[in-house]
């Protein structure tokens, strides 16, 4: 008996919830507003980086409106939480097709995300612009799926190229993060580009993701005595590392990647004088960045990072084309999205035939008395 | 060589921090036959301590040590009052799983109360480099190894020379006995609870200061290898756990400079499965048959 009713009960809830789908995706797509659609964790571990990017999509959605918006119609951006979570993220992208009905997407946030959703997204031929995902796979085979942030080889490149030519740097040595993808792929990069350039890798040593004694590594690293010593990792490794080979003596400079950003607040005197790779500089002399960083301070009250600074320019990169293909089909949006030229805080935005960042500038930022430093940009030819 | 001997004082360095920390397990086990695996946890609480009075009570070195190990005595004894005291005479594997029960329980506190970002721990100890020669040696290096020895040898005095040693050497030879030779059992326990607890905050602080983060799982990986330490010198040995803190330490830092990164926890793990294949008492451990 007591079963026959939870079956009853279930099926009426099925029913009642398909209803509720129908009702909903009738809703969505009012003719004087024009939808945009925002996926990235906002809230557990990785809630930063989600939540900053909307914060810097919500920003240029603001503005733009304010300026008239597209053609005369007001923007309205749809952000939700993926939790970095995969089945989450699949979630809100078919709610913000079906019951929002937005016209592109920004997003996903991470890599992770975004990989779980592209497939359904390449399928419904979705407009869609990734602020920070940096996984090669995310615009391959993807015809309507970009990225504003520059891939992890190409930034590896960039330091080399830097150490090689701005530092002057004759022989590397690099400490790796094993079984991490980032510190890998951006490492395997660096090797490539400074061997290019005539350098010579002196060693690579490495280490594990719970390893907390560099000392070994560092010792080794110390009797080779390199030019420069890259290090590409998160800030919570780099710290440590940074902080034993200044305790050790090592007076090679060390250079990392966009990891190292947050680097000068716990670690300033450890990380002093070295330098790292990064999407944009807060002190760059750009109007552009200025202008950003006033407004986002306004808004905010602190201080955009990397990932505010991307949504950002995704946002406004993304209305481009919607207003150069003066209609909100996907098809229209996606060719003229292939032919943005954008010049934003993070650097010019164009597009290569994958989706990704063509020749876009890396900024090269030096940590200096506790603060990021803008030292220069560096573009790989 | 100026490259190997650099290489051995590092491993001199992280060996006398598990040297530290295996004394507290080997304690433990030496006289209730428990393997606290809460142990690095209290390491864990004890390096959070010397964080607060280091940073909020910009208290002296000396003070941030010693209180950090008073306060860590003091919860070491009340955990094995609470948790392993109820359990004295049930099964071992129940104060076994308790143990660990508890290990999980205090690193969830700790992420509760003190969040799971790194937080760096302060220098406090004065920074120099010291040359011998081709060699440098930091001065927190110097330090670490220094008050780790200082403490090995004080509880060596404490234990062979003082009316509380003489009863921890008693209860763990024979608690039965040592009842009907009047020593209170219970309170010997307590004691060794604290000393172990004590050393292990003091494996922490320095650990922290080593390496300049203090976080809710930090105890995890020190932990084990302490333990490694521990069965290796022989469990219920303490120079046994001196010895193999050493040892330990030793290995993984001569694995990281000679073979390969990735190898040094699997070669420190693999110590485990082959001290206890071959000789599952230790190094400094005696064969005893049991009596039927």
């Amino acid at each position: 008996m007591k079963k026959r009713v939870v079956s009853v009960l279930l099926v009426v809830m099925f029913t009642a919830s398909i209803f509720a789908f129908a009702g909903c995706s009738t809703s969505g797509g009012s003719a004087d507003v024009v939808k945009l659609g925002f996926i990235g964790p906002m809230t557990g571990d990785a809630a930063i980086y989600g939540s900053s990017a909307e914060e810097g999509a919500q920003l240029a959605v603001a503005e733009i409106n304010a300026a008239g918006g597209i053609d005369g119609k007001n923007i309205e951006l749809v952000a939700y939480d993926s939790k970095a979570d995969q089945t989450e993220a699949i979630n809100a992208y078919n709610r913000l097709r079906d019951q929002d009905g937005v016209v592109a997407v920004i997003g996903g946030t991470l890599s992770g995300e975004t990989l779980a959703m592209k497939d359904i997204m390449v399928q419904d031929n979705m407009p869609v612009l990734s602020p920070t995902a940096t996984a090669v796979e995310v615009t391959q085979a993807a015809p309507n799926v970009f990225r504003a942030c520059f891939l992890d080889d190409y930034q590896g490149q960039a330091a080399a190229n830097f150490a090689a030519t701005t530092l002057g740097a004759k022989t590397a040595a690099l400490l790796i993060g094993t079984g991490n993808p980032y510190s890998e792929g951006v490492s395997e990069a660096f090797k490539a580009a400074f061997t290019a350039k005539g350098g010579t890798i002196a060693g690579s040593e490495s280490y594990g993701t719970a390893d907390k004694d560099f000392s070994a590594q560092l010792t080794k690293i110390k009797e080779m005595n390199p030019d420069v010593v890259f290090v590409p990792d998160y800030v919570q490794t780099v710290g440590p590392i940074l902080q034993k080979a200044k305790e050790m003596g090592i007076t090679a400079k060390f250079v990392g990647a966009d990891g190292w950003d947050g680097v000068q607040e716990e670690y300033a005197d450890a990380a002093q004088g070295n330098y790292f790779t990064n999407h944009y500089a807060a002190d760059s002399p750009s109007e552009t960045v200025q202008n950003f960083i006033t407004a986002y301070k306004k808004e905010y009250d602190k201080v955009p990072n990397s990932f505010a600074a991307l949504g950002y320019d995704a946002v406004y990169a993304m209305v481009e084309a919607i207003t150069a293909a003066g209609s909100t089909d996907s098809a229209d949006i996606i060719t003229a999205l292939k032919a943005t030229d954008h010049a934003g805080v993070t650097g010019t935005l164009k597009f290569d035939e994958e989706g990704n960042p063509k020749d876009k500038e890396v900024t090269i930022i030096k940590i200096d008395g506790g603060q990021l430093k803008f030292d220069s940009t560096v573009v790989n030819k | 060589m100026n490259l190997f001997l650099q290489q051995l004082i590092n491993g001199l360095n992280v060996g006398s921090i598990y040297a530290l920390i295996a004394i507290g397990y080997t304690m433990v086990y030496g006289i209730i036959k428990l393997i606290n695996f809460a142990h690095g946890e209290i390491m864990m609480f004890g390096a959070y301590f010397a964080f607060i009075a280091a940073t909020s009570f910009h208290l002296p070195v000396w003070a941030v040590l010693l209180s950090s190990m008073v306060i860590m005595a003091i919860i070491g004894v009340a955990i094995e009052f609470v948790a392993y005291r109820p359990l004295r005479n049930a099964p071992r594997l129940s104060a076994l799983i308790t143990a660990i029960g508890v290990s999980l329980f205090l690193q969830n506190l700790a992420l509760i109360i003190f969040k799971p970002d790194p937080k760096v721990m302060p220098k406090i100890f004065p920074e120099t480099i010291y040359k011998l020669g081709e060699i440098e040696i930091s001065s927190t290096t110097l330090i670490t190894i220094g008050l780790s020895l200082f403490f090995m040898v004080l509880l060596d005095l404490y234990i062979r020379k003082t009316k509380q040693g003489r009863a921890m050497r008693a209860v763990s030879e024979d608690k039965d006995a040592a009842i009907l030779m009047g020593i209170n059992v219970n309170r010997t326990i307590s004691l060794t609870f604290a000393v172990g607890s004590a050393l292990g905050a003091l494996g922490g602080v320095l650990y922290s200061v080593a390496y300049i983060q203090v976080y809710p799982t930090m105890g995890v990986m020190p932990g084990l290898k302490a333990f490694i330490a521990a069965v290796l010198g022989g469990i219920g040995i303490i120079p046994g756990a001196m010895l193999g803190g050493f040892i330990i330490g030793m290995v993984e830092t001569m694995t990281k400079a000679y073979l390969s990164t990735t190898w040094a926890d699997a070669i420190v793990f693999a110590i485990l499965i082959i001290v206890l294949l071959f000789k599952p008492t230790g190094i400094l451990g005696k064969n005893t048959r049991e009596k039927v």
